[in-house]
């Protein structure tokens, strides 16, 4: 099996081989793996790897996935051009 | 800021049968919808629905996107719609920001409902990437809205309801279904469905998955095999199908990343599909005024979404003063419906994971 031809993130292009790579390394939080490899923050926001992330970290860790947290969700949920932003503050 | 009543997020059946009700009872309400037509999934479902008459049975789910779409557009004095807008921000105190056409504007509402749906889970298996290979959203899009078949031959991956219509419409649109395979033991929609693709000779593989996809520039074999009862693949049960289309209905999973970021509590509970906001018997969240309907409180049938929808409308209006005409008789009679569509095996997973929900223990 090439773990190299599994995509888990689509949105920022990694592998199975670079996920398992981290975790063996100690990187077993989606939190830390998302700092490392930047899955969950592309244009999809994770809706495609988060799962498969916690199902990976779940069977690595030998826990259920209940117990794996998913990391923290923040504003905003597409990219947005600063533009944008700044010209919606001066309408307030 | 421009300030509102009541904002619904998401114009799919749970959000449209909310803004029916909650304008029933005299409030005026702002829908906000990504996409630039309203009705979500319903809109490419062309199938008749299964269940009582309350919910549409017999109907084609377009033609009952067409009739929620219907009563929201009879109100327009009361209704505003916006479309292809996203909401992008979700805040604690009722805040929330919108992306559309370019333009990022803030609106505060006194109420807001959360009906987001849902997004596709996704399998990792080697050539996940290569053309050919779809979600059952993505095929359903090309194929009942659009008209394009995704592929000559397919292999289904999936045996829930989703997954069991799909091959079947793909059938009835000249595609050759190959083969349907399920990781699971048993086929998990409803068999009167799986029957007509045995009849029909589609060959129901449980208890398999996919290992591989093989092609060069796009796909043209699928390489399954078996399962043992610990999930693990059987060596030696190797068996390479020709197609060159893979579909993935594997299940979905509650778009709570709105909720999540307003600070609501949540819980993952993975009978409902994943992160999903606890909730009161009203169906408001942690957060007071903020109420939630349909997939993104649990994955269920468009049915349950509903008469999801309709309840929460109701009582989002009451908590602003507005009480429907028959508030009592129709909040009666929308939790008997959703206990009667959550009754029999087909709901198990749904009465299970409401209750780990709710932090309660399940008698089987």
């Amino acid at each position: 099996m090439s773990k190299k031809d599994i995509i888990i993130c689509r949105c920022e292009d990694i592998n199975l081989e670079e996920l398992h790579h981290l975790m063996e390394q100690g990187f077993t939080s989606i939190e830390d793996l998302k700092r490392q490899l930047r899955i969950g923050m592309g244009p999809c926001q994770g809706a495609t790897c988060l799962p498969i992330v916690q199902r990976e970290l779940a069977i690595f860790l030998k826990k259920p996935l209940e117990e794996i947290p998913l990391p923290t969700v923040r504003p905003l949920t597409l990219g947005v051009p600063l533009k944008a932003i700044a010209k919606g503050a001066k309408n307030e | 800021m421009i300030l509102k009543d009541l904002i619904i997020i998401g114009g799919g059946p749970a959000g449209l049968c909310a803004a029916k009700t909650a304008s029933e009872a005299g409030l005026n309400i702002l829908i906000i919808e990504r996409s630039p037509k309203l009705g979500g999934q319903l809109i490419k479902q062309t199938h008749k629905f299964f269940g009582s008459e309350k919910t549409y049975a017999k109907t084609r789910g377009f033609d009952i996107a067409k009739i929620l779409i219907g009563d929201v557009l009879k109100r327009p004095e009361q209704i505003e719609i916006l479309l292809d807008a996203t909401v992008v921000g979700l805040y604690p105190d009722h805040e929330l920001t919108v992306y559309q056409y370019g333009i990022y504007s803030k609106y505060k509402a006194k109420a807001i409902v959360v009906a987001t749906g849902a997004s596709e889970k996704f399998l990792a298996f080697e050539n996940n990437d290569l053309p050919g290979i779809y979600g059952a959203g993505a095929v359903q899009t090309l194929m009942n809205l659009y008209g394009v078949l995704p592929g000559n031959s397919i292999v289904m991956v999936g045996s829930g309801n989703i997954g069991l219509i799909v091959s079947y419409q793909l059938m009835q649109a000249g595609v050759k279904v190959k083969a349907l395979v399920e990781a699971a033991p048993k086929i998990g929609g409803y068999l009167v469905h799986a029957s007509k693709l045995r009849r029909l000779g589609v060959p129901i593989m449980t208890s398999t998955t996919v290992k591989r996809a093989i092609g060069k520039d796009a796909l043209e074999q699928v390489e399954l095999v078996s399962l043992n009862e610990k999930w693990e693949m059987i060596q030696g049960s190797e068996k390479i199908i020709d197609t060159d289309a893979l579909c993935i209905s594997v299940g979905l999973s509650p778009l709570h990343q709105l909720l999540s970021m307003a600070h609501v509590e949540m819980k993952f509970v993975n009978e409902l599909g994943g992160m999903v906001p606890v909730i009161s018997s009203e169906h408001e969240t942690s957060v007071k005024n903020l109420f939630v309907c349909g997939d993104v409180v649990g994955i269920e049938e468009a049915s349950s979404a509903i008469v999801e929808g309709y309840l929460v409308g109701l009582i989002a209006a009451k908590r602003l003063g507005y009480i429907h005409p028959n508030y009592e008789t129709l909040e009666a009679n929308y939790h008997a419906q959703l206990t009667n569509l959550r009754s029999g095996p087909f709901g198990l997973k749904t009465r299970i994971g409401l209750a780990k929900l709710r932090g309660e223990d399940y008698a089987r």
